[in-house]
């Protein structure tokens, strides 16, 4: 096993506000190709890379192996039902299987947090956490961040307002910690079994008040009510949290004229956005899907750079794409 | 024959705290007193210990210790864990019923007493489950457990949820002078937490426990033992509010009595470094508060008891999620020095209050008559501390079969030099002899 210091991508916590920078220039650089196949590469030519998904998944999976594709990595799923796994593998011992068959970059999804850490301190491939339970899903945060850099091109003073299920959500903890390094302030809404006021201390506003969260916003991200909520008795019905916390175009008007509605995906139309949102001019939620593979691109070859010696990519080869 | 020579006997149930010398015949203690001559007897090999500088206490009672045997021998077996508790100063550890098979019948009892007579180095006494197999429905064979040996009854790692069942094993106990060791968690508070909620749980994306899941079941079990007119022992407190209720109970003269463990004393949790289940415990760690109003409850009386919660896991159970992990840490080999370092050194205990905590309190609660003191004419069960030497916890050098500690690394002072149970001598000078 490698004993050169490793490079992941667990967190946004764990990235410097230049750091993140540096990825939005990267992904601006990497946009292009995903729309005009002419402009893919092979920069990633010697880079194998495996999903690790113990949780489903539609955009980050697919955006993941997409972006390996465009830049010539070597992209395989691992289909977890029909793996070891399913007949009772550890993390540690599946991530060795991985590393022992040469894969360099492993991204996983796990209910459970700090999951990507322990893949990341037992093996010797890098590991781009894609989600963990309710703590970190840093790409999510870069891409969102990214659309917002698109329109605004600086987060000093931004508003951004994220409303819904705050508690368990691994999005809004990621955004949280960039936005507030990068300078924007953020304020969290959403009933209160699903919105700690222990998130305060994250160094951002909590409310029980829709309007209050949306006034003067720049930004608005809905995100994505999990049924199972509903079961855990944290609100009494769809109906009703869609009443009280259901994003309507009458909210609007106590946003700035320009606010952006963002989601995370997949949504549930009528619940956290009504349709018209959806679907309107303010929307940048399928702008977001493709910033998804930019990003991703760009935290591959991010983190292939970074881990030159450790995996199979070469630098000036890395380089010259960049 | 034993003689202990110079020592600082510190024997809190005759009210000693002195330079004095102290003789050992036939496991028994025989004289404590001044320039004791050496080897008077003949006929019985004898041997002198310079305990200068040194503190001489009864022998130290761990009343919450997992032995995990029967059912878990590749984490714990009854000769290591009894090896790391004599190694820790400890003579007496009572061995908590979660095992495998749930020790729920006089059968499991005897398996317990009968291993510990074989392979075992210190005094175990079995502890009883209330429920059968802990499953919260039937009671335990109560009766049956006490005649075989038990010392006391204990759900412990459980709560017991359906408080009418309590009650009734609190009042059946009172027949056979048993206490009810209580883990005060109401689970449906718990969920799914893993560490204390707050800005760490928070920033890890880790669930946080509120500590009212202790505090509520604290007030309703001593609510119950009230009813009960029986005796209620709360295990590892961690909460300010959980003393507020305790300390009240005591005033109104409820029969109830409290423990703390050293990690709860001496770590909170934002100590815990991300995802490191080394730290995971149940109750877990909290905060700065509580570690002083934890510390002010030992000065006050408010805990009687330092009890180590002794859980030994595989680094299987440990090195995984951390929401998979096993709850617990190893404490046996770590409570003299913790408790040096964190109370005696800062004055926050004297010596003398310390050893109570560890001797004749917990030998009352559990009614053990003959255990606890240095009275002359009781079983020779005495340890020798050396209170000055400081060390870094090694875990190369624990005898317990695991290594799950979160204290590896740790600057600490004072630790077991000598351990004599029965009269005979276990620990020498620092090294097993068994």
């Amino acid at each position: 096993m490698s004993k050169l210091p490793k490079k992941d991508l667990l967190g946004i916590k764990n990235l410097s506000a230049t750091e993140i920078l540096t990825l939005l220039e990267m992904a601006k650089a990497e946009k292009p190709k995903i729309k005009n196949p002419q402009l893919r590469d092979d920069s990633l030519k010697n880079v194998s890379l495996a999903t690790l998904f113990y949780e489903n998944s539609t955009r980050t999976k697919l955006s993941f192996l997409l972006a390996g594709d465009y830049l010539g990595a070597i992209t395989n799923d691992l289909n977890i039902s029909t793996s070891s796994v399913a007949k009772g593998e550890t993390l540690i011992d599946t991530g060795l299987t991985l590393d022992s068959m040469g894969i360099n970059i492993i991204v996983i999804r796990h209910s459970m947090a700090g999951s990507a850490q322990l893949l990341a301190e037992n093996v010797s491939a890098a590991v781009v956490n894609g989600g963990d339970g309710s703590n970190e899903h840093p790409t999510q945060a870069l891409l969102d961040l990214f659309t917002m850099w698109e329109h605004k091109n600086s987060f000093a003073n931004l508003k951004v307002a994220i409303l819904g299920d705050i508690a368990n959500s691994r999005v809004a903890r990621s955004n949280i910690f960039g936005l507030t390094k990068l300078g924007a302030n953020v304020t969290l809404a959403g009933p209160p079994t699903l919105v700690s006021q222990n998130m305060a201390s994250l160094g951002v506003t909590v409310t029980n008040n829709i309007t209050e969260a949306i006034a003067d916003a720049d930004f608005i991200m809905g995100l994505r009510v999990q049924l199972e909520r509903q079961k855990a008795a944290t609100f009494p019905s769809l109906a009703e949290y869609a009443h009280f916390w259901g994003l309507t175009k009458e909210h609007l008007q106590h946003a700035k004229p320009d606010a952006i509605i963002m989601h995370p995906g997949p949504v549930n139309r009528g619940v956290e956005l009504s349709t018209e949102l959806i679907d309107g001019d303010r929307s940048v939620i399928y702008p977001q899907v493709e910033n998804g593979v930019a990003i991703r691109m760009a935290v591959l070859k991010y983190l292939a750079l970074a881990n030159i010696g450790n995996i199979g990519a070469k630098k000036d080869y890395v380089i010259k794409f960049l | 024959m034993i003689t202990i020579k110079n020592g600082r006997i510190l024997d809190p149930a005759n009210n000693i705290d002195e330079i004095l010398d102290l003789t050992i015949e036939n496991g028994v203690i025989t004289q404590i007193g001044k320039n004791l001559p050496e080897g008077l007897r003949t006929g019985e090999k004898s041997q002198a210990i310079n305990a200068e500088n040194m503190w001489v206490v009864p022998g130290l009672i761990d009343m919450h210790v997992h032995l995990r045997d029967p059912g878990y021998k590749h984490k714990e077996t009854i000769k290591t864990g009894t090896q790391a508790a004599a190694k820790g100063g400890f003579t007496t550890i009572c061995a908590m019923a979660n095992t495998n098979p749930v020790t729920d019948n006089e059968i499991v009892v005897e398996y317990i007493t009968s291993k510990a007579r074989k392979e075992g180095v210190v005094h175990v006494l079995p502890i009883g489950s209330v429920t059968k197999g802990m499953a919260g429905q039937e009671l335990s064979a109560i009766g049956e457990m006490a005649a075989a040996g038990i010392c006391a009854i204990s759900e412990d790692g459980k709560f017991v949820e359906n408080p009418a069942l309590l009650k009734t094993a609190m009042t059946y106990a009172k027949m056979f002078n048993l206490p009810i060791l209580s883990h005060c968690e109401e689970p449906r508070i718990t969920g799914s937490g893993q560490i204390a909620a707050g800005n760490h749980a928070e920033n890890l994306g880790l669930k946080g426990i509120i500590p009212e899941s202790e505090e509520m079941a604290v007030a309703r079990d001593i609510i119950l033992a009230k009813a009960a007119k029986s005796r209620l022992h709360i295990c590892h407190v961690s909460t300010q509010e959980s003393l507020y209720h305790i300390r009240n109970a005591k005033a109104k003269g409820i029969a109830v009595t409290a423990e703390v463990t050293p990690h709860h004393f001496t770590l909170c949790v934002e100590d815990i470094p991300p995802y490191d289940a080394n730290f995971k415990m149940s109750p877990p760690l909290r905060t700065a508060a509580d570690i002083a109003a934890l510390k002010a409850a030992l000065q006050d009386g408010t805990i009687d008891v330092i009890a180590t919660d002794h859980a030994p896991h595989h680094a299987d159970d440990k090195n995984c999620e951390f929401e998979l992990a096993q709850n617990g840490i190893i404490g046996l080999e770590t409570a003299i020095s913790l408790s040096i370092t964190e109370l005696i050194e800062p004055k926050i205990l004297t010596p003398l209050e310390w050893v109570a905590k560890l001797t004749v309190n917990p030998a009352k609660i559990l009614g053990l008559a003959d255990k606890g003191s240095l009275t002359i004419g009781t079983n020779a069960d005495v340890t020798i501390i050396d209170p000055n030497v400081e060390y870094t916890i090694d875990k190369n050098n624990f005898a317990s079969l695991s290594k799950n500690t979160p204290f590896v690394g740790r600057k600490t002072k004072g630790k077991a030099l000598y351990t004599i149970v029965a009269g005979k001598i276990i620990l020498n000078a620092g090294e097993l002899i068994c």
